[in-house]
């Protein structure tokens, strides 16, 4: 895996590796934006004349641009927050979703709904709500899980889940009373979904994912310390106080632009970071990058299933995302419970 | 000049105190081995040492620093520690939990420098954990996991090594090992305090001897003086005689 690091001569897997999920997201990319359902039902490449101005496939091509770049943006948001939080709090379980900052965004979405603030901002007013919605929650969850200068995972987690039961029971509490039209707006927007995307929005949300992700990579020493906990990473130097606020912080803005652009989408967060993990091993210089690809590879994918399984009905990217990505944390639980009979 | 210096530290963890009133130098070149029995305070001494935990009453200087205020890269360049208990939650490679000791000396994103691997391989060399480099660390053996932490601490590059227990869970030869590295390491210039239940390694290598018991340095000296003190007859609850070998090496043993 690392042979001959320190006696030199290092392996070249993870060049391969990154450079393969690379040539995967774009692959998958160009794969996403061509690959259609014909009316009568056959899977079907646009062909050439998608170059051409003023055609049918031109059109399609063009309103699939921003869902595919959207996808992308989304998916290794997802994948990069994920790799921070896991490192964070050393859990590889810990995912926005555990944090509790998926359902304080999702709450936030629902308020925006049912006060009909969808027009406004120039119709990012759910989205905005939402990224509003992460920071909030984010600021409440590390407020109560917070002791004295540092974050202990224990006491993170735990009010990330009192936190997130909340919002979730609030959330319904709204659906419920509210008018038939407003609550199927409002399981739309939960469901999690990249069509309709415009491409300014995309242009937007790409300048703070794309520099979070910046920042995440720029600490992946740090996260490697505080692989063996805070006062380890103390005595080697790390400044772990700032590490702490910082990535949890910018992971929760990734976070929190991810649900605006797309909805809740659950599991790519969770899902990434292992598995590229398991090709790399953890180191986060490597583990970053190729998660933040594979991430949003994975994501297309999702997406472009989502678009065809059943076409013309479009299915719930966020359903298919979830529906892959639970039998993987039931993978990853089992493995951990092994663990920790092993150690008992 | 004392590298480090307690003058009158009292540490509470939580409510309850833990050392009182303790006062002490070390200077260039001192290997300091600290024997106590359990739950003495002995731990808590090397950590208020590191910094990580601030004392409730006095002053601790590491070669002029606050260790518990200083920003925490200047400490870690004059000052390693391996702690008693060390888990990682993701399986690095060996080379890679060595290395993770460069942090201070490496800057942005932290590539390791001809420099960073060349202090990393003396440091497992040293260890005897070079051939280990591959290997996930949380497949080793305790001893093998032990050697690997000490290299992390050498390579850091410090004055001072503080090691909680080095030869906890070692095999007699690497015990020693551990020791001479340790006792190497000084008499290049550094200083350090070990902490250890080995007394017989902490009598033939140790240069001084400092005898915690109850939260209190109850004794100071050679290591023959303080382990042959009525003061470590009551501190542990047996008797530890110290002799020679024909050969005239020294031998510890509790009575």
């Amino acid at each position: 895996m690392t042979r001959g690091f320190v006696t030199g001569g290092r392996g070249t897997r993870r060049a391969v590796v990154l450079l393969g999920c690379l040539a995967l997201a774009a692959g998958l990319a160009l794969l996403a934006l061509v690959l259609g359902v014909s009316l009568d039902g056959h899977l079907e490449l646009l062909g050439s004349d998608a170059l051409a101005p003023d055609t049918m496939a031109h059109t399609l091509l063009w309103i699939r641009v921003p869902e595919v770049l959207g996808a992308l943006l989304v998916g290794g948001a997802l994948a990069g927050a994920g790799c921070a939080l896991q490192a964070l709090l050393r859990n590889p379980l810990a995912e926005p979703f555990t944090l509790g900052i998926s359902s304080g965004s999702s709450l936030a979405a629902v308020i925006a709904i049912r006060l009909g603030l969808e027009g406004a901002l120039g119709g990012i007013g759910v989205g905005g709500a939402a990224l509003v919605g992460a920071v909030v929650t984010l600021v409440v969850v590390s407020q109560l899980g917070r002791v004295g200068r540092t974050l202990p995972p224990a006491t993170l987690i735990l009010a990330g889940v009192t936190i997130s039961g909340f919002c979730s029971a609030a959330s319904v509490l709204i659906q419920s009373t509210s008018g038939l039209a407003e609550t199927s707006r409002m399981l739309r927007w939960m469901l999690g979904g990249l069509d309709s995307m415009r491409l300014v929005t995309v242009g937007y949300a790409a300048i703070p994912i794309g520099a979070g992700l910046l920042v995440l990579g720029a600490y992946a020493r740090e996260l490697d310390a505080l692989a063996a906990g805070t006062e380890a990473a103390a005595s080697v130097g790390v400044s772990v106080g700032r590490t702490q606020i910082v990535v949890f912080g910018v992971a929760s803005l990734l976070v929190g632009a991810a649900i605006a652009l797309a909805g809740p989408i659950g599991f790519i967060g969770l899902i990434v970071p292992h598995a590229v993990r398991a090709l790399i091993g953890p180191a986060h210089r490597a583990l970053i990058p190729a998660s933040v690809l594979a991430g949003g590879a994975l994501l297309v994918a999702c997406d472009t299933l989502a678009r065809l399984v059943v076409s013309p009905v479009l299915l719930s990217t966020g359903a298919v995302t979830a529906v892959l990505g639970a039998p993987f944390f039931v993978v990853i639980l089992m493995k951990q419970k092994r663990r920790a009979a092993m150690w008992s | 000049m004392a590298w480090l210096e307690l003058s009158g530290v009292d540490v509470a963890l939580g409510k309850r105190e833990v050392l009182r009133g303790v006062s002490a130098e070390i200077g260039a070149g001192e290997m300091v081995v600290v024997v106590g029995p359990n739950g003495a305070g002995k731990s808590t001494l090397v950590r208020a040492l590191a910094g990580l935990v601030a004392p409730r009453a006095g002053t601790i200087r590491v070669l002029g620093h606050d260790p518990a205020r200083g920003a925490r890269r200047t400490i870690a360049r004059e000052l390693a520690y391996l702690p008693q208990a060390y888990s990682l939650a993701f399986p690095f490679a060996v080379a890679e939990v060595v290395l993770l000791g460069r942090y201070a000396r490496q800057s942005g994103l932290g590539t390791a420098s001809a420099a960073d691997l060349e202090a990393a391989r003396a440091a497992m060399t040293a260890c005897d954990v070079l051939h280990l480099e591959a290997r996930p660390f949380d497949e080793l053996s305790g001893g093998e996991a032990r050697r690997v932490l000490l290299a992390q601490a050498l390579c850091q590059g410090a004055k001072c090594v503080l090691l909680d227990e080095p030869t906890a869970g070692l095999d007699p030869a690497h015990a020693r090992r551990v020791f001479q590295v340790v006792r190497a390491h000084c008499d290049g210039g550094a200083t350090a305090v070990v902490v250890t239940h080995d007394l017989d390694l902490a009598l033939r290598w140790g240069g001084t001897m400092w005898l915690v018991a109850d939260g209190r340095l109850a004794a100071r000296g050679t290591p023959a003086d303080v382990l042959g003190s009525a003061a470590t007859r009551a501190a542990f609850g047996v008797a530890v005689h110290v002799g020679a070998l024909p050969s005239g090496e020294k031998f510890a043993v509790p009575l």
